[in-house]
């Protein structure tokens, strides 16, 4: 499936995903409205369910915060593609079943607006005519992912 | 072959006889610690999510209120009622403004040879007592809470050998910034910064947890110190034991090693928007502040109040500068208070607040507003942190700190 790409720079942190101040409130509906609030204030309302996120090196440095994932799946964002994540960030997207890929070249290729689409089985993105491979998840945790996250994994287990 | 103790501590949570990095193995867990940050969605969580809500031992879980407290919304009343209900209704350990979540845990629960999930990057805080603590999100922090047990990735070990002492007016805040300036913001990602050597004798536990607080800072999924003599004093004078004591065997298997030479550092500031855009602080010296914060799970401790204190004793905060105090805990309040510290810091004209994570979060007290200039001892310096996304963080010691308050522009504590 195809989407648009919004592109971020190297090192960006969970706060410029979702700032401190929005983490209290209810729930995560309440909280996507301020997605990316201090990069571009009008991400959530441009964002539409199927694009994608893509970043450069060290994406989603900082905070724990799972809104910060929390806040791109519920905005519909299909996956983030990175040259490389922090562990926190990367850990919590796969646990709340949102899609991770690390690639290295496609980031510098690519601007925000460009078409892209994605398989994460194969492992390969495709845009402006390019195809480009990606590292794909371990097993393990590419099974936590296509069972719809930690909880839906332990919930099947429990069934 | 032989391990670290970062490896030593995953076999035994893991009931293995040995680990290397790479490997993906089950632990059961030590102990979970969560915060106002996010648990409110874990509650919301184990109420609507699980076929089958239980939690497995509710004496391995902590929850602490200490982001925005006091409450400063409804809103905000609502999620951390969410989480205290939570916490009496299952028997669970609750703290409420009793300090920042990593200091209460330091001072009560963190045991060598532990592994510790917290719902908060500077987790990895508890290897200055030589456990290995690391930062999860909400639903790492609920399945562990719901199965006692989690899955982890076991990481490379990068070794830092420590030599030397610090400098006089040199602190420990200074080496880690130091060291995160050389090797940046993901220079350890996903791997553990195990510290060692002769210098690493030179520095108290508080000290240590300055290393290893900002370790995330550099990427790192935790940073350890072996758990020695000073550790284990530091923790009988508190009435616990260890579960473990490590080292790191002789062939242990480094991914690469550093030295750093402690003699050597000097005072050091981190300019806006990046924790490892370092630089010494006398390249920053001059620029005009609108406000100083002493604090956090990094530098809010009784030897950062000291400092702060010998250097404003006598002397005013500048008329344009807020300077806000917030010590730790109210374990190191109490001390501050009857060491006199606190007095020296209101007659200054600083502001002393009540223990918690203040305007280091950037939610709650002392947020700053379009353009204005913070010099903080707080953990992160990104863009917006502390408030407004047009003002700006610069993170430095509590010396550095207490210094630029009184002359109202960034300075060291030599320059006043």
């Amino acid at each position: 499936m195809s989407g648009k790409i919004f592109k971020f720079h190297n090192d960006l942190d969970t706060d410029q995903i979702i700032a401190s101040q929005y983490l209290l409130l209810s729930n995560l509906e309440e909280m996507k409205g301020h997605a990316f609030e201090s990069l571009d204030p009008e991400f959530p309302q441009k964002v539409k369910p199927g694009d994608y996120v893509v970043g450069g090196e060290n994406f989603g440095c900082g905070s724990s915060r799972e809104q910060a994932p929390g806040v791109l799946k519920a905005l519909g964002v299909e996956a983030v593609v990175a040259k490389s994540f922090a562990r926190i960030f990367y850990r919590n997207a796969i646990n709340i079943g949102l899609p991770v890929i690390v690639c290295k070249e496609l980031p510098d290729d690519v601007e925000t607006g460009d078409e892209m689409e994605l398989n994460m089985m194969e492992g390969v993105v495709r845009a402006k005519g390019n195809t480009y491979s990606c590292t794909k998840l371990p097993p393990y945790m590419q099974q936590i992912l296509n069972q719809g996250g930690l909880i839906a994994s332990l919930n099947k287990e429990e069934a | 072959m032989g391990m670290t103790i970062a490896e030593k501590i995953i076999a035994l949570a893991a009931g293995v006889p040995a680990v290397k990095a790479g490997d993906i193995h089950t632990v059961t867990l030590d102990r979970m610690m969560s915060n106002d940050g996010t648990t409110h969605l874990t509650v919301d969580m184990y109420r609507n999510k699980l076929n089958h809500p239980r939690i497995a031992d509710p004496q391995k879980m902590v929850f602490i209120v200490d982001h925005n407290v006091p409450s400063d919304s409804p809103k905000t009343a609502a999620s951390q009622k969410k989480m205290r209900d939570f916490a009496r209704e299952n028997g669970i350990d609750f703290w409420e403004g009793k300090g920042v979540c990593h200091q209460i845990m330091m001072e009560n629960y963190v045991c060598p040879g532990e592994l510790i999930f917290g719902a908060d990057s500077h987790t990895c805080t508890y290897g200055a007592l030589g456990a290995f603590g690391t930062g999860v999100g909400c639903t790492d922090l609920l399945y562990g809470m719901v199965t006692g047990t989690s899955w982890v990735l076991v990481p490379e070990t990068v070794k830092f050998n420590l030599t030397g002492k610090l400098p006089e007016g040199v602190y420990p805040r200074d080496l880690m910034l130091s060291i995160i300036g050389q090797i940046g913001a993901n220079g350890v990602n996903y791997q553990v910064m195990e510290f060692t050597g002769d210098g690493a004798k030179t520095l108290s536990v508080n000290d240590r947890m300055v290393l290893c607080n900002l370790a995330v800072e550099a990427g790192a999924k935790t940073a350890i110190f072996e758990a020695d003599e000073i550790a284990l004093e530091y923790l009988a004078a508190r009435g616990r034991k260890p579960k473990a004591v490590f080292k790191s065997d002789e062939d242990a298997v480094y991914q690469r090693e550093y030295t750093f030479d402690l003699s050597r550092i000097q005072p050091v500031a981190a300019r806006p928007d990046f924790v490892d855009d370092v630089v010494p602080v006398k390249e920053v010296c001059g620029v005009r502040i609108d406000e100083a914060f002493l604090g956090s799970c990094s530098n809010g401790r009784i030897d950062d109040l000291r400092v702060g204190a010998a250097i404003v004793k006598g002397k005013k905060v500048a008329d344009h500068v807020r300077f806000l105090v917030v010590p730790a805990s109210q374990e190191v309040y109490l001390q501050a208070l009857d060491e006199g510290l606190i007095s020296i810091f209101m007659e200054s004209g600083a502001i002393v607040m009540n223990p918690n994570c203040s305007v280091c979060w950037g939610s709650c007290q002392g947020v700053i507003g379009e353009n204005e200039v913070l010099i903080s001892t707080g953990t992160r310096n990104f863009k917006g942190r502390a408030g407004h996304p047009s003002s700006r963080v610069y993170l430095g010691s509590a010396a550095t700190v207490a210094a630029s308050a009184v002359k109202g522009e960034i300075c060291t504590a030599e320059m006043l």
